[in-house]
């Protein structure tokens, strides 16, 4: 760890290549921590968009009409607004007409930053998540339905049991992109102030006047996170291969 | 699979050696460029806030004004050519110089020395500033009442660092000036951290109404123009050091202080005073 900070001290002195976070305890910790919050920032804001869009391709198939307009209302809203618009709206608007308790001079309210980047992002990608997944439950043939249905299935039960788990195979290449691009979008949120890895990027270059450097850091976290996460939905979608179907 | 991920490091390799190359090619341009590419052109391009009340900000119709644009347009007069400004921000104001987009920058810029290291700023320093708070009235009494509170602040300001490290205060740091301030009137903060010269303008406003700025100013540090590094010791550092020296002994900052209605700063009438030569000879 000590020649790892020495070396890049070293680099700095010689060449002015400035990787302040390799040397120097402060901007690491921050370093770690903005890696941190965006690492929990992407894994719960995908889990939400995935929980959001399961459920709203089933209600789109419902049979209330309140809950399909309900829906093609939320998607219209969602997928024609920029999502940067969005976060602003939920964080600067939202979170006034929300809750909060006094901390001592300053309101603290019970959906903080954090959760408020979650939801929205959550909401953005999940629009495009219930029409991914009604791309996939419209592929599932019509006699698979009746089968399933002359088996005694209900309607919710035949959509958990038998036309999910079909369309979620269908649909996981369009899936795996929308995730990608949510996994980008994540960055976003250092408009509200949450401290993940582009603000903590942002801190560290102007406060070290090394932008190129920490922008070849950005570049590389990212280009990482997004391998990882491809590379985990192949796995998943090889390993969920039914020989004979798709 | 092998050769696919060696031929994609070496790409990498050679993106970064050619990036490299680039930048100590335009780091070893002769001095003088820039005057000269000035007077052909016959316009000056300077880069200045538009957000950073009354220094530089846009006025009711979208126009850039403010006291650092009419020092812009002193320079530009001098020279006897056209004025175009430019909008930065303090997070990337020094790579617009860098990176040539812009011939000056006049930016409220603190003169620190790790910045000295990536653009030349000329002395005389023309302004001063320190930090301090805007905060609600009678809540914050002392720096140390920070302790675990979070405070709001502009993205890219020094004294975020600082304030965090010594007070202990939560910095939430936001883009622009506009979020921060409406986070401290949403209460989502205990104050807003920033430059004691521009909250004293906020305060002298009327717009904040039950705010004050409660504590000592900290880290006076006094303010630089900026030029390109490699101009700093050709004509183009050398004139804007002489047009901030008459700025300073002339009045003129003093004058468009007042124009703007800046809290007149003690820092202009002592540098005026050192400045002025004594002229016995003369008599």
């Amino acid at each position: 760890m000590e020649f790892f900070a020495e070396y890049f001290r070293d680099l700095y002195d010689t060449t002015g290549w400035n990787f302040v976070i390799f040397y120097e305890q402060y901007e690491y910790d921050r370093f770690l921590e903005g890696m941190w919050v965006s690492i929990k920032l992407i894994f719960a804001s995908l889990l939400f968009s995935l929980v959001v869009g399961f459920i709203g391709a089933w209600a789109q198939g419902a049979k209330s009409r309140i809950l399909r307009y309900g829906i093609a209302g939320y998607i219209q809203l969602f997928r024609n607004t920029p999502p940067f618009v969005q976060i602003l709206f939920f964080y600067f608007v939202l979170g006034n007409l929300t809750p909060s308790y006094d901390a001592g001079g300053y309101q603290v309210g019970y959906i903080e930053s954090f959760g408020w980047a979650v939801i929205s992002l959550g909401f953005f990608a999940g629009a495009f998540n219930v029409e991914i997944f009604r791309s996939g439950i419209e592929a599932v043939p019509e006699s698979t339905r009746e089968a399933a249905e002359a088996l005694g299935y209900s309607r919710l039960m035949s959509y958990i049991h038998v036309i999910f788990p079909l369309a979620f195979r269908v649909c996981l290449p369009a899936l795996n992109n929308n995730l990608v691009n949510l996994l980008k979008t994540t960055t976003l949120a250092y408009g509200i102030a949450v401290p993940e890895m582009m603000y903590t990027a942002n801190q560290i270059w102007s406060d070290n006047v090394n932008v190129s450097e920490m922008m070849i850091v950005l570049f590389i976290f990212y280009v990482g996170l997004v391998a990882v996460l491809v590379y985990g939905m192949h796995k998943w979608e090889k390993k969920m291969k039914i020989p004979g179907y798709g | 699979m092998k050769q696919s991920i060696k031929s994609l490091v070496h790409t990498a390799l050679c993106a970064i050696v050619l990036a490299s190359f680039a930048l100590t090619a335009t780091q070893a341009n002769a001095a003088n460029d820039r005057f000269m590419k000035v007077m052909e052109r016959g316009k000056l391009v300077v880069g200045v806030k538009a957000d950073y009340k009354p220094w530089g900000y846009r006025d009711s119709n979208g126009k850039l004004v403010g006291m650092e644009i009419d020092m812009a347009q002193d320079v530009a007069d001098a020279l006897g050519v056209k004025l175009e400004l430019v909008p930065v921000q303090s997070s990337n104001r020094m790579q617009f110089l860098q990176q040539g987009k812009i011939d000056l920058m006049i930016a409220t810029m603190s003169d620190r020395s790790d910045r000295r290291k990536i653009v030349g700023i000329p002395e005389p320093n023309y302004y001063t500033s320190g930090t301090n708070l805007l905060a609600k009235k009678g809540l914050i009494k002392q720096w140390s009442d920070l302790k675990g509170k979070p405070v709001c602040g502009k993205q890219g300001a020094f004294y975020n660092k600082i304030v965090a490290k010594r007070y202990g205060a939560k910095v939430v740091a936001f883009v622009n000036n506009a979020e921060s301030k409406q986070a401290l009137r949403d209460g989502k903060c205990v104050g807003w951290v920033y430059d004691d010269s521009s909250i004293g303008s906020d305060l002298a406003s009327g717009q904040w109404e039950g705010y004050e700025m409660p504590l000592n100013s900290e880290d006076d540090n006094p303010w630089g123009l900026a030029v390109p590094l490699d101009e700093m010791n050709g004509i183009w550092g050398n004139l804007m050091a002489g047009m901030q020296y008459r700025w300073l002994i002339s009045g003129r900052l003093m004058e468009l202080e007042k124009k703007w209605g800046i809290q007149p700063t003690a820092f202009l009438q002592t540098q005026a005073e050192k400045l002025t030569p004594a002229r016995k000879h003369l008599k």
